[in-house]
């Protein structure tokens, strides 16, 4: 007995050494921050921003505003879409790359991966110049004569969705690819000579096995739609609202943290109900998906 | 052709310049267990994919029940798998993965339920319906691919080295379960294997290939006793090879003189002057303190080996080359050094054409 808790106390402390950094850095500069932000949720604006340390519901009573929920609703909506087609553009793509040899894989990843390279504003402004009423989109479109005036693409929640798209497109792509990658050919081979079409051997082989990679494409796609803020800032130009520009705006012109911690606390409870939710079909595995 | 099941005619395989499978022709008999041996790259498992479906045959025809297969998909073919990996869907169930085939022909529930049970007792397996195939061991995920398999009541089972995963113990265990289960089924057996020892024990027939063409195809007596060329002779358990040239020939006794001296064999179509191999298994050879029916080789003990049941004796010839004998008791009379001549019953032994291992069987 006391050899064994000897033998605890002495495997501990390399296990300390190995995680110890990384907890203290988390702690310091996640968990404080996240529980401060769920704090000053509960707290009273202060009067030229900051925050009054008096207790209230004040902020969350807003966020049932119609006029907020309005907008947490359209960003939810936004993210739905971008991540629906993230996944759709995404997966055949991923399979496509998963099945070409390990060097044409890398390749077409490396190409995938160039523009994330660039800087996102720098990629923002492009876009923008690109779209504005007299850019060479809306010059094409009169020369080839589709168009009879020049199409307002700038802060439409169309180009915003489009924006988001392209920008989060690779990210739906990675994990879904490594999911596609580590896919034995044999299992499909399995399925085929039990008699599946390669429709059914999709629906009740490739689909559930690559399932993490969809779901870990999901989380990376979604979460970050639905809080971002420049891309809706600059290509939305502030016109069209998004949970992410308020809660910025919060923060800053407006001075209201505590209802921008609300709101951040309302993106949090999201995220954690995804993952919550991700975490329950890992562990079953057997979901059906037929 | 009317008791095939599976029909090769002329097959040819190429990878781009690397041509696998040349012009094979193969008839698989129905409900023999027949094994496709040689050692890596001799092309036996891309002829079993051949037939499952996976490859495309360059050209020739592949013929299951008389019907020709080769542009038909692998769902459209009445040939299941076992596969070298067992290939188990993980995130099914023991059940599932079982009730995978018929569930896909749309069987009803109840059916798959009865036959389900039926084909996990049949590999001893009943009561893992629930367990996933990462929760089972490798020998259990074995039987369930293999019930996954025989469910679907396919005429023809091809095996791809199904056991090469598993401990000498269980793969001895596993072979001969394997045996009585295709006996019981009366299934055709196509098993693909480099080990020649699981050939020997569980196979009707085998093929032994090289370099992407049959040499010999027969009962495993037959190959062990009559190689027909140097490699199946070389490959199939172990074997004393002898290079000569045939001295004389009376009747179907031959004379034959190697560089270490006389030796005499039995067979037939062979002429005087022409370059031959002689092969005598281990158990045959014998050796005695003078020369002896006209035997004149001369051989030095080297040492001795004791394998449990049976010794087996190193000889050195004066040429160098080391041959084997094997016995059940030590002989007291025989010490390391000592000078012995070799003998054996020409009839045991089997003369070669040299030029056969060129040749197709």
């Amino acid at each position: 007995m006391s050899r064994g808790t000897k033998k605890a106390s002495h495997s501990r402390l390399p296990m300390i050494a190995q995680a110890g950094p990384v907890s203290l850095w988390m702690i310091l500069f996640v968990t404080i921050p996240m529980l401060f932000i769920i704090f000053i949720s509960f707290m009273t604006r202060g009067t030229f921003g900051g925050v009054e340390y008096t207790p209230t519901l004040t902020s969350y009573k807003t966020l049932a505003d119609v006029i907020y929920l309005n907008v947490i609703l359209k960003s939810l909506r936004v993210a739905v879409v971008t991540t629906a087609v993230c996944l759709l553009l995404g997966y055949p793509f991923a399979y496509y790359i998963a099945r070409k040899p390990a060097d044409v894989a890398s390749r077409l990843i490396m190409l995938l991966m160039i523009p994330l390279w660039t800087n996102s504003l720098m990629r923002l402004n492009a876009w923008m110049l690109l779209f504005q009423t007299n850019g060479p989109v809306n010059k094409a479109l009169l020369a080839l004569g589709l168009v009879e005036k020049p199409v307002m693409f700038l802060y439409t929640d169309g180009l915003v969705l489009l924006g988001l798209i392209t920008n989060f497109l690779p990210f739906a792509v990675l994990p879904m690819y490594s999911s596609i990658e580590k896919l034995q050919n044999a299992m499909l081979e399995a399925s085929a000579d039990l008699g599946a079409k390669p429709s059914t051997t999709f629906l009740r082989v490739t689909l559930p096995l690559t399932f993490p990679g969809i779901f870990s494409a999901v989380i990376l796609t979604f979460i970050p739609a639905l809080g971002t803020y420049t891309i809706t800032d600059m290509l939305g130009g502030g016109k069209v609202l998004y949970i992410g520009n308020i809660i910025k705006n919060q923060f800053g012109t407006i001075r209201n943290w505590p209802l921008g911690a609300a709101l951040s606390v309302l993106l949090l409870l999201i995220t954690a109900l995804l993952i919550f939710i991700y975490s329950r079909f890992a562990s079953i595995e057997d979901m059906e998906v037929m | 052709m009317s008791d095939s099941i599976v029909s090769i005619q002329h097959v040819d395989k190429w990878y781009g310049n690397n041509h696998v499978v040349k012009d094979m022709n193969l008839e698989i008999r129905e409900g023999e267990f027949l094994t496709l041996l040689g050692p890596s790259g001799c092309g036996k498992t891309t002829t079993l994919r051949m037939i499952a479906g996976f490859e495309d045959a360059s050209s020739g025809i592949i013929e299951v029940q008389g019907e020709r297969v080769e542009e038909k998909e692998p769902y459209q073919r009445d040939v299941n798998t076992v596969f070298q990996n067992y290939s188990l869907f993980p995130h099914m169930s023991v059940y599932d993965n079982v009730a995978y085939g018929p569930s896909i022909k749309k069987v009803p529930k109840d059916e798959i339920r009865r036959r389900v049970e039926e084909m996990l007792a049949l590999v001893q397996m009943s009561g893992y319906e629930k367990r996933k195939p990462d929760a089972l061991s490798g020998g259990q995920k074995q039987r369930v691919a293999i019930a996954r398999a025989l469910i679907n009541n396919p005429r023809v089972l091809l095996l791809d080295e199904p056991l090469g995963a598993l401990d000498l113990k269980l793969r001895k265990q596993m072979q001969i379960e394997l045996k009585r289960l295709q006996k019981k089924l009366g299934i055709t057996f196509v098993y693909v294997t480099h080990d020649q020892e699981e050939a020997m024990t569980m196979s009707d027939r085998i093929a032994v290939m090289r370099d992407g063409i049959i040499l010999q195809i027969d009962s495993p007596l037959e190959i062990y006793d009559h190689p027909n060329c140097r490699f199946v002779a070389d490959f199939i358990g172990e074997s004393n090879i002898l290079d000569g040239k045939v001295h004389s020939i009376s009747g179907n006794l031959m004379q034959v003189e190697t560089p270490c001296g006389i030796i005499k064999t039995c067979g037939e179509g062979f002429t005087v002057g022409e370059t031959i191999c002689v092969s005598i298994r281990p158990e045959y050879l014998s050796v005695t303190h003078e020369p002896k029916d006209g035997f004149t080789v001369r051989a030095r003990v080297k040492d001795f080996i004791y394998m449990g049941t049976v010794i087996k004796t190193s000889l050195d010839l004066d040429s160098g080359q080391e041959l084997k004998f094997s016995r059940f008791e030590t002989d007291p009379d025989l010490h390391e050094g000592d000078e012995r001549y070799l003998y054996w019953d020409p009839a045991k032994s089997v003369p070669i054409h040299l030029e056969a291992s060129e040749v197709q069987a």
